[in-house]
């Protein structure tokens, strides 16, 4: 390997605007003529202090609002991880129709981020075809979702309690056409996805993380199932209207019999679980129970009930990408939260890429990066600034620790 | 007839856009689009890089269009002969294919970017790959029409006179398929559209070889590119399919007879870009490099290796 030596390498950025990413971020990419070497990301490029916002500005209602807007596409798993936590810390159960109808409307998320995701892949490989023809049969679920909601992108159907929305009977069978819509369509998905040849020459043996890896790294969603690590939040520690509905991670042996991890499988998980998101939303439709949908229906006595509460809660959703984590701690005679901090999948996730990308050529970059499904607006990192020298520099692990053991102290304090 | 060349070569790039466009169901953009496109870049600022060569910056775009529109000075076009006919065969263009890539190489190593060389480094290795297959089925035709006309068999004109399926056998026959095959095949990869526009691939190295360039200098090579797509699908015509529908339909010579080969010829050279560039641009991923790289040098010159020996098979039988 001394040899190697004697080759200059280079490195490319790709990012924080790249035709690849549809989301600032920055690979260092040393590359070595095709082949590439290392990787270091540099995140928060999308940071938006939304925690700061939470702590010091708003109510616990007023967050949900912000905390939908963490990102377009996981625009019910955020709010429902962050309402769920309001929920154990303040000690409130919502009715059992509230709990379905948010499952409901998760699982339609799940299905438009995947088949969004689908057609971003399929561009990445240059494939321009089937983005167009993918895209087009997301705008099913997009129209479904204006029809239950009233928007495409941000749905506001979460509140402190319960839901927003009711989906009445009148709704069902425009629901289930969609369903039946996607059912007739998912074996022509599959075809085009799995047996294109193209296809699987770009994306087979690409970007694999082994199953070793992906536990060392501790990757989530459909990151982590396609290495063969069937962890599912759903189905380890049900929420929700989850409970009651048998939910079992996918892992792409269940439809090719082995686990390689690469590209490849990470389009059969996310193919299955929009099948499986199908069939969840059908049977929800079929055991809905009947009764209010808010605990509390005046939110001004809501949100006094919430200003005296004193607690802290975890609400952990399966979001799209994988596990989203919502740490919330209310205090009392406070109107804002003392503490949020949001914990994204995504967050996990690039940590793997590194060992996605290392090995592989500049051309597999785009697609194996994008085949986390990075969403970059649910990351940040902390950057200091020092003012006098106006030198950014990265916190480093030691530095972050040791504040963070700071921060505990007075918190526990 | 350069000039007409050139505009029928941008007004088939739109048709192509918006076939592909329905293809992919979608409506695409007028057929003149290209045209909008050009005065649209000519109205922009052409920035020139701090770190690049300056004047090779500036320079490889003329290189490439005038070494594009050469092209259509040696190819018979509209029915007609080339221009330069007594001054060039199929040998000399050749190498006048070459021209246009080197100068996109050129360029992309004249730009400061480490995107542009990437892809320059990718334009020259799909370069390497297609020479073989492209030389070997060339080689091939002319070899064949010099047992026929031995006097100058790589001009286009004898090949035209002496069209290759009329002068070989049923094995010669299939051999010729498949250099047509390969031919049509070379194609994309010249012309560097999906699956093989590596050296261009949008989503990997944002633009790749032409990433720095703009305005006046992108316009030209805008031209370039669509000169050159037309030109080889003529190119692909003058060897394969150099009817001329005049003679068919008796009209004599006249300028009814000029026109309606003109349209002809038209409607040949749409077949050939309908199936070399629309059908596999709409239907296929992008290769990667080694991938686009393996293909040619491996399959294609197999292929055309095969055809070769058809076609030598069928002067012995």
């Amino acid at each position: 390997m001394a040899m190697d030596e004697t080759k200059t390498r280079y490195t490319i950025p790709v990012g924080p605007i790249h035709p690849a990413l549809k989301e600032p971020v920055r690979l260092d990419l040393t590359i070595d003529g095709e082949e590439v070497v290392d990787v270091d990301v540099v995140v928060g490029q999308v940071h938006r202090g939304i925690e700061w916002l939470g702590m010091n500005r708003n109510n616990p209602i007023q967050n949900i609002y912000i905390a939908e807007r963490v990102c377009g596409i996981c625009n019910i798993c955020h709010p429902f991880a962050y309402v769920m936590a309001v929920e154990q810390a303040a000690g409130i159960t919502p009715p059992e129709r509230a709990e379905y109808i948010r499952v409901i409307i998760a699982e339609m998320e799940r299905i438009h981020s995947h088949l969004l995701w689908a057609g971003v892949a399929a561009h990445e490989i240059g494939f321009d075809s089937v983005f167009y023809l993918v895209w087009r049969v997301r705008e099913e679920i997009m129209d479904l979702v204006e029809y239950v909601t009233g928007n495409r992108v941000t749905k506001a159907m979460f509140q402190i309690g319960g839901v927003r929305r009711d989906i009445t009977e009148e709704q069902f069978p425009r629901i289930r056409q969609s369903m039946d819509y996607y059912k007739s369509i998912f074996d022509q998905l599959k075809t085009v996805f799995l047996d294109d040849r193209t296809i699987r020459m770009r994306t087979r043996n690409v970007g694999i993380l082994k199953t070793e890896d992906a536990l060392k790294l501790l990757a989530v969603g459909p990151t982590g199932r396609a290495s063969g690590v069937p962890k599912d939040v759903r189905q380890d520690q049900p929420y929700g209207g989850y409970a009651d509905l048998d939910i079992k991670a996918i892992t792409p042996d269940m439809l090719t019999g082995i686990v390689v991890g690469d590209v490849y499988d990470r389009i059969i998980v996310r193919l299955l679980e929009v099948k499986q998101a199908v069939e969840i939303i059908e049977r929800c439709l079929d055991e809905m129970p009947s009764g209010p949908l808010l605990f509390e229906q005046k939110t001004a006595k809501l949100l006094n009930m919430l200003t005296k509460a004193e607690g802290e809660g975890i609400g952990r959703a399966e979001a799209p990408r994988g596990e989203v984590v919502h740490y919330v701690r209310l205090e009392a005679g406070r109107e804002t939260l003392s503490t949020w901090k949001i914990r994204a999948p995504t967050y996990v996730n690039l940590i793997s890429i590194p060992v996605i990308l290392k090995g592989g050529q500049i051309a597999d970059v785009p697609i194996a990066f994008a085949s986390i499904d990075p969403c970059m607006s649910c990351t940040n990192r902390a950057i200091v600034v020092k003012s006098k020298t106006t030198n950014a520099s990265p916190l480093s692990y030691r530095e972050l620790h040791e504040l963070s053991v700071e921060k505990t102290k007075r918190l526990v304090a | 007839m350069g000039v007409v060349g050139t505009l029928f070569a941008l007004l088939y790039l739109g048709v192509d856009r918006k076939l592909v466009a329905h293809m992919q169901a979608r409506v695409g953009p007028p057929i003149v689009q290209p045209l909008r496109d050009i005065r649209k870049l000519l109205m922009k600022e052409s920035i020139i890089p701090d770190g690049s060569l300056g004047w090779l910056f500036r320079a490889a775009p003329i290189l490439c269009l005038v070494g594009s529109a050469i092209l259509l000075l040696y190819i018979p076009i509209f029915g007609q002969k080339a221009l330069f006919e007594e001054f060039g065969d199929a040998i000399v263009l050749l190498y006048l294919l070459v021209i246009p890539s080197l100068a996109f190489v050129v360029a992309g190593f004249a730009s400061s970017s480490p995107y542009a060389t990437v892809g320059a480094q990718r334009e020259m290795v799909i370069m390497m790959s297609y020479e073989f297959p492209l030389a070997m089925t060339i080689v091939a035709i002319g070899w064949r029409t010099s047992y026929v006309a031995g006097a100058n068999p790589f001009a286009l004109s004898t090949i035209a006179e002496n069209p290759i399926w009329h002068i070989v056998g049923p094995a010669g026959v299939v051999g010729t398929l498949m250099l047509l095959f390969v031919l049509l095949l070379v194609t994309p990869g010249e012309v560097g559209k999906i699956p093989f526009d590596v050296a261009e691939a949008e989503t990997e190295i944002a633009g790749g070889l032409l990433v720095e360039y703009s305005g006046r200098n992108l316009a030209l090579f805008y031209i370039a590119s669509a000169i050159r797509a037309f030109a080889m699908s003529a190119l692909i015509v003058a060897l394969f399919f150099p009817y001329n529908l005049s003679s068919v339909i008796g009209t004599g010579v006249s300028a009814l007879a000029i026109v309606v080969n003109g349209l002809f010829f038209l409607v040949k050279v749409f077949v050939v870009m309908f199936v070399c560039i629309m059908l596999i641009r709409a239907a296929m991923a992008r290769f990667k490099i080694d991938q686009a790289s393996k293909f040619y040098v491996l399959a294609m010159s197999l292929v055309s290796l095969i055809g070769l020996i058809l076609i030598r098979l069928d002067t012995m039988i």
